[in-house]
């Protein structure tokens, strides 16, 4: 829980500074049977990128990484959109477009598991060709489509809660049951922390390993669906793009380390949002919007600094000289750096 | 076991890699020669230096980066910013070019020192704070301004229309003088000086370096540095390419560079690979996109599937090759 405190503290921080500037922030409102306000669009437009990063934790946890998840979802939205505009059924688009995901993940996780590259360079070979294949589909224009039975996935509304919150809801859910409440968490950790030890234990790392970049492929066609769905269209060139590297952000705020062996999800959910207030919130207190980039890349160094141990240690001694030198923990920082 | 002793009658195993790269860059020349009419001459080559000197150099100081086993994420916001703050600087307050350049260098460098220094001394991975290093400069480039700014100082203009002859017919640009140039002072710094050694050493294996005591943290810092220097170099080498400055320049350079070095045949864990090999994943590069602009039909999308599939081939080519040695 202690791992969990300085995301929550950075994300009750920026929301009060909402407040501060906007008083009516936290207010939600019932119209047209549709929940309204801030904080409820803050979710709705956070969804993608919370489902993105549940996917790009599990693969960080095996001390992967995934840089493809961005191609990823424009080629789910691509072919999804493609397949409605050629009179597919939403159903059979969707699963089309879902069952190609799969297939890139588990390619991705057969490149890390089967052959042994290594993961940042394996994923990077989806993530440049992945762009390709996604204008490839769309004919390198953007497809729009007019169903409403579509739109329903990122833009619709089930029982006053926007549908793209539910799913997320949902497959946060399955993820935690699975992972905390069965042995997969554990597995996933152990694969994390040794994988030649836990193959030696017994567990079958290269079948998990597969598994984990199938999800993250999986979580991020379904983010790309809800992406082309909000705006009913494809875009192979922009949808998704760097979407990968704020989800890596969300999972390294939220305290997984990029080394692998440990994850947590509820820090990642947290991660999620605290990038997304952050958009929200240069649009609510003023500052332009050009500024955005500077503003994340100041949070993010200061949510990385305070959760380095080095940072930590160096910062506390300037504090007060009283500390005794811990040449012993000093040792043990540089090694595994 | 076989296979080690082919290994060792041959070319010894560490040029493989940059070997196989150069024989992939005269197969895809032959090819396109056949192919196309007016493809096999020297001036398409050169065209491929001229059109891509500033993704060169910025793929050099790539190079030092992953030699010594990290990633350097800004190096395409970087070029933007340099770009930005050059034609801003030229165009509002009319700063004259030999203030303007070395004044870009120093805070390209400036900010290579800053996120070496974070690197180091808080171990935290090169990946995230870099990232953080590309959203900060990207951001820097829009508060500087939204539009592109264009480039009219004489100098400038100068550097982008000067064509240097060479024999028959054959020209090249000034960035390609500088780019050569920078090509060659990083391969001398990396084979014959003190900090090239260290930076190998420190990217074969960190504890090791660290207890044969040379000084980690220091080559750590200068690699990061040099990757600042060379991305605001390429910045510079970019705007007489363009003649503007614009926040939206060099969106994605960073993955050419990484696959450049990549094609090279460096490996990402860091501790080998060449400069050489660096050049032809450059010159790869710039030839497929000169491939298909000479078949003319091919839509620009299937660049980016052909460096996919490239990259996936040379990765398995390495991964074979790292297989034998270690065997």
């Amino acid at each position: 829980m202690r791992r969990l405190l300085w995301p929550a503290v950075v994300l009750v921080l920026l929301l009060a500074l909402n407040v501060f500037f906007t008083p009516s922030f936290f207010s939600i409102q019932v119209r047209d049977g549709h929940l309204y306000g801030s904080l409820i669009d803050i979710l709705r437009f956070g969804a993608p990128l919370i489902l993105v990063a549940l996917g790009m934790t599990l693969v960080i946890a095996t001390g992967g990484i995934d840089l493809s998840v961005g191609s990823v979802v424009a080629i789910s939205g691509a072919l999804a959109c493609l397949q409605i505009s050629q009179d597919a059924g939403v159903f059979t688009a969707v699963a089309l477009a879902l069952g190609l995901c799969l297939v890139l993940g588990a390619w991705n996780g057969f490149l890390v598991a089967g052959i042994g590259i290594q993961p940042i360079i394996a994923t990077l070979i989806l993530m440049v060709a992945g762009r390709g294949l996604a204008q490839l589909i769309t004919g390198g224009q953007i497809i729009t489509v007019n169903s409403e039975a579509y739109k329903v996935i990122g833009g619709g509304y089930w029982l006053t809660v926007p549908f793209g919150v539910l799913i997320v809801l949902a497959v946060l859910g399955i993820t935690a049951f699975l992972t905390r409440r069965l042995a997969l968490g554990m597995l996933i950790e152990s694969v994390g922390g040794n994988a030649e030890a836990s193959r030696l234990a017994g567990i079958r790392s290269r079948g998990i390993i597969l598994m984990v970049y199938a999800f993250a492929a999986l979580c991020a066609g379904v983010a790309g669906l809800m992406i082309s769905s909000n705006v009913s269209s494809a875009d192979g060139n922009n949808a998704g793009l760097w979407i990968e590297l704020d989800a890596i952000l969300a999972v390294v705020i939220g305290g997984t380390s990029l080394a692998g062996g440990r994850f947590s999800l509820g820090g990642t959910v947290l991660g999620a949002l605290i990038i997304q207030t952050l958009t929200t919130t240069v649009y609510s207190i003023g500052v332009p919007p050009e500024t955005t980039l500077l503003f994340k890349a100041l949070v993010v160094t200061a949510v990385c600094l305070i959760q380095s141990p080095s940072f930590r240690e160096k910062a506390f001694r300037r504090r007060g000289r009283t500390a005794p030198p811990s040449p012993a923990h000093e040792e043990k920082v540089r090694v595994t750096a | 076991m076989t296979t080690t002793a082919i290994g060792r009658t041959s070319v010894p195993a560490k040029y493989l890699p940059v070997l196989v790269t150069g024989c992939l860059f005269a197969a895809m020349f032959v090819a396109g020669g056949i192919r196309y009419e007016g493809f096999a001459s020297g001036q398409v080559v050169l065209n491929v230096f001229i059109d891509n000197a500033f993704l060169l150099v910025v793929a050099v100081g790539m190079t030092f980066v992953i030699l010594t086993g990290g990633i350097d994420l800004s190096v395409g916001s970087v070029v933007a910013l340099s770009t930005m703050i050059a034609a801003s600087l030229m165009a509002g307050p009319g700063w004259p070019p030999y203030v303007v350049i070395p004044l870009v260098l120093a805070i390209g460098s400036g900010l290579g020192l800053v996120m070496g220094a974070i690197v180091h001394a808080f171990d935290i991975q090169p990946f995230i704070v870099t990232l953080a290093g590309m959203f900060l400069a990207r951001g820097l480039c829009y508060t500087i301004g939204t539009d592109s700014i264009p480039i009219e100082d004489a100098t400038f203009t100068a550097f982008a229309q000067t064509r240097i002859d060479l024999f028959a017919d054959l020209w090249i640009s000034p960035s390609v003088v500088i780019a050569v140039v920078v090509v060659l002072v990083a391969a001398y710094v990396l084979h014959y000086t003190r900090l090239g050694r260290s930076v190998y050493a420190t990217g074969g294996s960190e504890q090791s370096a660290m207890l044969m005591g040379l000084p980690v943290g220091r080559t750590k810092i200068a690699v990061y540095t040099i990757s600042g220097f060379c991305s605001a170099l390429g910045g510079v080498l970019l705007s007489f390419y363009m003649l503007s400055g614009y926040g939206l320049h060099a969106v994605g350079m960073e993955l050419d560079a990484i696959a450049a070095v990549v094609i090279g045949g460096t490996l990402l864990t860091g501790g080998s690979g060449f400069l050489l090999g660096t050049v032809l994943g450059v010159l790869v590069l710039g030839l497929i996109q000169t491939i298909i602009s000479f078949e003319g039909t091919l839509s620009s999308w299937w660049t980016k599937i052909f460096i996919g599939l490239l990259l996936f081939v040379f990765i398995l080519l390495q991964r074979v090759f790292s297989a034998r040695t270690r065997r």
